[in-house]
This record gives structure tokens, C-alpha cells and sequence, in this order.
């Protein structure tokens, strides 16, 4: 008999139900993180960790430890709010810093991004083909079945 | 099969599956084309560190955990930004 005894039944498989939901959309972001093609793609997937699995799993801690001590605790929040602040700042710089280094020509330009363009020689043509941007050269996915695939260079 | 024993398979299973995510995210590191594919990956271990650490808070019923995980949290965001502004400028601190 442990802990995990004084609680509600109910409550137990209403936790668990969240905590699993929890750790395995954590694990899709992680597992999408490994197979995504192209750097602008990837940074895409592990915010299913940032977001869903923080939450849920922060939601089943404050259910559980409030349903313990038979008080409300809800200092779990607290990483709530800050991953809800940081987490935007964190992948824009990211995704800047990558837009800046694939743009400039000494690195070379290892996938295609849209260039810079200022707003005095703004194209006179309204709409860009967009449809290659962010198709990554050098990693064709580790675990996704591309070598079928003929190589598309543009 | 009584519901205690239905969160504690639970909350293994979620112990295991943040144990899986974090190895994907060191191959990552490990593999990474260039340098914001490691710092993007070694971000999202960081991450998937603290929610391990508030799982095994759960499993253990200790409110200590907290503690670490909101640390581990606060360092990854450092970690990040100071990365991202080495990579954006080759510099840090300007």
C-alpha cells in the first residue's frame, strides 16, 4: 500500500487516462522530431511536447497532489505559465537564427528559403512559387522510406 | 484490476514512453545535420527531462520534484536563447 491507495477510484483512472495522453503525444513530438525532413519542418513537431504533454501532465500533478493533501495545489502552474511564455520566444529566435545562416552565402545555402527582399524592391509579382520552400537537401529523414522517391531538384 | 493499480501501470507506461523521447532526441543530437538541429533537439530533451521529472514526482509522491523539474525547465530556456543568438550573430553578449 503506497500513496497511490488513498485516492478516489475514480480520480485514479481519470489521472491516469491524462498522463498517458501526456507522455504519448510527448513521444510523438519527439518521434516526429527524429523523422521530419527539412530543418523548418522539424520545428514544427516537438511543440506537441511543449504544449499538449506539459499540459496534460501538469493538469494530472495538480489533480493528484490536490487530491493527497486534500488542499488545492497549484504551484505546478508555474511551469504552465512559463512554458506559455518561453516557448515562443525560444523557437522564433531558433527559427531566425536558421533563416540567417541558410541565407547566407559563406555557409551556403543548405536548404530554400524565400530571400530577403526589401520593402523599396518589393516583386512586382504578387505571388511566389512556395511549394519548394523548406525541402531540406542534405537530410532525407532517417527512419521515412525516401530512397524510392526520385530526387526533385529544383 | 482495481484503479490503483491502473495509475501505477499508467504512470510507468509514461515513465518508459519520456525515457524513449529522450533517447529519439539525443540520436538527433547526435545525427543532426547542422547546429540548429542539436540545439532544437537538445531543447526538446530538456523539455521531455522536466516532464519526466514530474512523473517520477507522481510515482513517488514526493512534491520535491517540482523543484528540479521548474529548474530544468528555467535552463533549457536559457540554454536556447543564448544558442540561438551564438548562431544567429557569433556572439553572445554584444
Amino acid at each position: 500500500m503506497n500513496h497511490l491507495s488513498d485516492l478516489p477510484p475514480v480520480a485514479a483512472i481519470v489521472i491516469a487516462v491524462f498522463v498517458v495522453l501526456g507522455s504519448s503525444l510527448a513521444l510523438l513530438g519527439s518521434v516526429g522530431l527524429l523523422r521530419l525532413k527539412s530543418f523548418y519542418q522539424r520545428l514544427h513537431a516537438p511543440t506537441l511536447s511543449y504544449s499538449y504533454g506539459t499540459l496534460l501532465i501538469i493538469i494530472g500533478s495538480m489533480a493528484m497532489f490536490s487530491l493527497l493533501e486534500e488542499r488545492p495545489v497549484i504551484h505546478e502552474l508555474i511551469i504552465g505559465i512559463f512554458m506559455l511564455i518561453t516557448t515562443p520566444i525560444s523557437l522564433l529566435m531558433l527559427g531566425r537564427a536558421a533563416l540567417r545562416r541558410d541565407r547566407d552565402a559563406k555557409l551556403g545555402h543548405d536548404e530554400i528559403v524565400p530571400p530577403r527582399v526589401t520593402p523599396s524592391e518589393a516583386p512586382a509579382q504578387p505571388l511566389r512559387d512556395l511549394s519548394n520552400y523548406g525541402e531540406g537537401r542534405l537530410d532525407k529523414g532517417l527512419l521515412s522510406s525516401t530512397k524510392d522517391q526520385p530526387e526533385s531538384e529544383p | 484490476m482495481s484503479a490503483q493499480l491502473i495509475l501505477e501501470y499508467a504512470l510507468s507506461y509514461a515513465q518508459i514512453a519520456m525515457v524513449l523521447a529522450i533517447g529519439l532526441t539525443s540520436w538527433r543530437v547526435l545525427r543532426g545535420p547542422r547546429a540548429q538541429d542539436r540545439v532544437l533537439a537538445i531543447d526538446t530533451m530538456y523539455i521531455n527531462a522536466m516532464l519526466l521529472f514530474l512523473l517520477i514526482g507522481m510515482g513517488n509522491g514526493n512534491v520535491f520534484f517540482f523543484e528540479g523539474a521548474l529548474v530544468i525547465a528555467v535552463l533549457g530556456f536559457v540554454t536556447t536563447v543564448c544558442a540561438a543568438k551564438f548562431l544567429m550573430r557569433g556572439e553572445v553578449i554584444e
